[in-house]
């Protein structure tokens, strides 16, 4: 395969929830005009406003690949990180880009993220056992039990996920599904020892149970992370007091 | 007025080395972390295939040959004995970080799985050994992540979105940082006994690189304008395997697990270059050789690509032809399910941007810019040292990527970087902590945050017209070209000249957004400016060095020097010229010698 020779260059039409909180009453959107390649990232789209267009459209990034977790972003009405889907993904060329739902914008594309932060930090994200092996290296752990929660290791807090959730732009209370992500990521390693206290977390009212299994946080995760089934999975773990 | 805040120890930058130094720092003095990214985003979550440590799980394996590595892969720049105390160090920090929940892959008998890595050898057969501990490709990932987590835990006191601006110095000792709180526009005067420089890399300067956005220099930047001196600059990494034409990087894990380069072809065409190793040459090695293949007409469809085969067929044929085998004895026998298992991101990262799978095609890669061996020169104490004399400037301290020990010399082992983060911001930690014990708080001066805002100043007052995009895509292309895997005098002079009228330019550059809240309009331009005077620095220490050593390739000086040449440069910014000098390199062990693969 040739890649990303042809010009092909395509008439783009990006149209950008604006809100700037020291101009403006409420948030209004701005249309700009461009061409692209069919596989420029839509990041790769908002440079190109903010360079050559309007300087002052705000929106986080950094590593422009899909693992920093910066871009998260609504674009065209679902949540993506702006680096990790290309213009021929969309099969559009006019997209409408806006801010995650759910959090307060605090510019254009730019979210607070600290309610996000807190509800992740709620669920005792870090391993829990004092018990270090007497020889000094390493827990043993088997390939089995490590492949157990591989898939919740892959999470990098973007974002995409909690505010995808109905449950939780209904009530902002919701730990929402990256907190329960995490908490199964250390539920489920074998090495831990923490897993009663976060299920008793996740057991509250404000924990797993809110959940109602619409899929959106699956659906929206930029790493294919299965969240309902660990949503499921944890859920199963209070319910049945079992960690297999 | 600007906000005050007052820490035994401030650290600035929140990747691996910063959250280490956070971590240990905090257990012995009142600590504040302070990054122009929440943690999670640092560069150092890019990183994937693994960290170096001789735990000798799979086979013999020795500290002493990862420290013989890592002195041959220098080009025998780096100092002997700081890569002797991170060659040791290394195993220790690797059990750490497994006892705080890092999430290792493993081996079959519940170990810490170990894979081949570029340059890392048996010392006595001289064939790849696996140690490089990993967890899949994205074990950089999984650090940050532990160590966040782990900072949660110990409840480290972290100041997220505040972009340093300047570093500030009184009677000759460091006693704060100056830095803009993104939300809100405001500066913020941190003042402390002991700062942790841990602010990443520069790969931003060039046009094709593996770095985030995010890394433009800024510790190094703002020490030179602090009049601190800048370390072996003109060292800077060409990783091999970037994806074609977007730079992002494809891991030498891909090698390490049996992956070849081939040209146009179908020849693996580093048998010629490296007899030995082959594909597990040393990076500088490789991506000169790919740079000769592409001259020479050989690249794919003549163009300026190669290819990475990983496809299982390709990995179990070369795999036999090199006499490989499995640790058990029997023959290697890759399977498409496997390398899915070992190499998910990548199979990911294909997929997404090239539409390509590589366990059934093979990959379009070309080297690009990945990592700075130079920095903010330190001892193997993560303490900043100011002259040839190696003298120490109280309270100040850098670690990681911003720093230079120097442990990589002229060129860095991969696994290497992982390894370097850990230890160093670890014993900076350690050591500003123990220093800010016994030290009293220095003075502020009058108005601590003057220099600072008179930066931000003259860009927002500029009448100009220039665009911070123009002037820094301009600098990106001189420097990949002239300032890249191959150099020449005349290139380094076209490109300073360049870089002098884009520093012309920078002062007419215009700024659309004059708000306060979350202006990176203005950010993106002050980076700018960072990186301008590091191109700058890059290129007149690259000029001077009139030799090849490591990443620093001259055509019109083809051979290593070490009559001349066995020496760290220095170079300070002094009324926007650059001036050098030079230190030597500790030599414990190892005698410098031809370097082969």
């Amino acid at each position: 395969m040739i890649p990303r020779l042809e010009k092909t260059m395509q008439d783009v039409s990006l149209k950008i929830l604006r809100y700037n909180p020291e101009a403006d009453a409420k948030p209004h959107y701005e249309t700009y005009a461009l061409q692209a390649e069919p596989t420029d990232r839509i990041l790769d789209l908002l440079e190109q406003v903010k360079g050559y267009q309007d300087g002052s459209l705000t929106f986080r990034r950094s590593c422009a690949h899909g693992v920093c977790g910066s871009d998260a972003m609504r674009i065209n009405g679902r949540n993506m990180l702006a680096c990790k889907v290309l213009l021929k993904d969309l099969a559009a060329t006019k997209i409408t880009i806006e801010p995650l739902l759910g959090l307060k914008v605090m510019k254009d594309l730019v979210v607070d993220m600290e309610p996000f932060f807190e509800s992740y930090r709620s669920v005792l994200p870090y391993l829990i056992n004092d018990a270090v092996p007497a020889d000094g290296k390493e827990y043993l752990q088997s390939p089995d039990q490590r492949e157990r929660f591989d898939d919740t290791t892959k999470c990098i807090l973007c974002a995409a996920c909690t505010t995808a959730c109905p449950s939780f732009w209904s009530d902002g209370r919701f730990v929402g599904p990256a907190a329960v992500v995490n908490a199964h990521r250390f539920i489920f390693d074998s090495r831990d020892q923490g897993a009663a206290q976060r299920l008793e977390i996740l057991n509250e009212q404000m924990g797993v149970w809110r959940c109602r299994t619409a899929f959106n946080c699956t659906e929206a995760c930029p790493r294919d992370i299965h969240v309902t089934q660990a949503i499921a999975e944890v859920k199963r773990a209070i319910t049945t007091g079992r960690l297999d | 007025m600007p906000q005050n805040h007052e820490y035994e120890v401030l650290i600035v930058g929140a990747g691996g080395a910063g959250l280490m130094a956070g971590l240990y720092a905090s257990r012995g003095a009142k600590t504040a972390v302070l990054s122009k990214l929440y943690p999670t985003r640092s560069h150092t979550g890019a990183a994937q295939g693994g960290i170096g440590a001789a735990l000798g799980n799979l086979e013999e394996d020795h500290a002493e040959w990862h420290t013989f590595d890592t002195v041959k892969g220098s080009d025998y720049l780096g100092d002997q004995d700081a890569i002797e105390f991170m060659c040791q160090e290394a195993i220790k920090v690797v059990y750490e970080l497994e006892h705080m929940g890092l999430p290792f892959s493993r081996l079959a008998d519940g170990k810490i799985a170990q894979r081949r890595f570029g340059g890392h050898t048996n010392n006595v057969t001289k064939k790849a050994v696996q140690r490089s501990c990993y967890a899949a490709d994205r074990t950089g990932h999984m650090i940050l992540q532990t160590l966040y987590q782990q900072c949660i835990k110990n409840n480290v006191t972290f100041y997220d979105e505040y972009q340093v601006i300047d570093l500030l110095l009184e009677n000759g000792a460091a006693t704060g940082v100056v830095a803009m709180q993104l939300a809100t526009g405001e500066l913020h005067v941190f003042q402390a006994r002991a700062v942790v420089f841990a602010t990443g890399g520069h790969g931003r300067v060039w046009s094709l690189t593996s770095n985030a956005y995010a890394y433009t220099g800024d510790g190094v930047a703002i020490t030179l304008r602090r009049g601190l001196p800048a370390e072996d600059m003109e060292f800077f990494q060409f990783h091999p395997t970037g994806i074609y034409k977007l730079g992002i990087l494809i891991t030498e894990g891909v090698r390490g697990e049996g992956g070849i380069l081939l040209n146009k072809n179908g020849e693996r065409f580093m048998e010629g270059y490296a007899p030995t190793v082959k594909d597990l040459a040393s990076r500088d090695v490789i991506s000169r050789a790919m740079h000769q293949q592409i001259r020479q007409g050989l690249g794919i469809d003549g163009r300026d690509y190669l290819h990475l085969d990983v496809r299982p067929e390709t990995v179990n044929k070369y795999a036999a032809l090199d006499g490989r085998v499995r640790s058990d004895g029997g023959p290697i026998q890759a399977t498409a399910e496997e390398l899915l298992a070992k190499l998910p991101d990548i199979v990911d990262f294909c997929r997404t941007y090239l539409g390509v799978d590589p366990v059934k095609e093979p990959m379009p890669v070309q080297p690009t810019a990945h990592y700075a061996m130079g920095g903010i020169p330190t001892n193997m104490f993560g303490e900043v040292v100011v002259d040839r004399d190696n003298t120490v400037m109280p309270g100040l301290y850098a670690a990681g990527e911003c720093a230079c020990v120097s442990v990589h010399g002229a060129n860095r082992l991969g696994t290497n970087s992982l390894v370097d983060i850990t230890v160093f911001g670890k014993h900076a930690g350690m050591r500003a902590a123990e220093f800010a014990s016994g030290a009293a708080f220095q003075p502020l001066p009058a108005d601590p945050a003057e220099f600072a805002r008179a930066q931000f100043d003259r860009l927002l007052n500029s009448a100009g017209r220039e665009r911070v995009t123009d002037i820094s895509n301009d600098m990106k292309r001189v420097m990949m070209d002239e300032v890249g895997v191959f150099r020449t005098q005349s290139g380094m002079e076209a490109a300073l000249k360049k870089i002098g009228e884009l520093q012309e330019r920078y002062l007419q550059v215009k700024i659309d957004d004059h708000g306060k809240v979350f202006n990176t309009d203005l950010l993106n331009a002050w980076e700018l400016g960072n990186l301008l005077e590091i191109a700058k620095v890059t290129a007149a220490a690259a000029l001077a060095r009139q030799e090849s050593r490591g990443g620093h390739a001259r055509e019109d000086f083809p051979t290593r020097d070490d009559q001349q040449w066995l020496k760290h440069s220095l170079a300070w910014l002094e009324d926007g010229k650059v001036r050098l000098d030079y230190k030597p390199v500790v030599i414990t062990n190892y005698q410098p010698k031809e370097r082969v693969y």
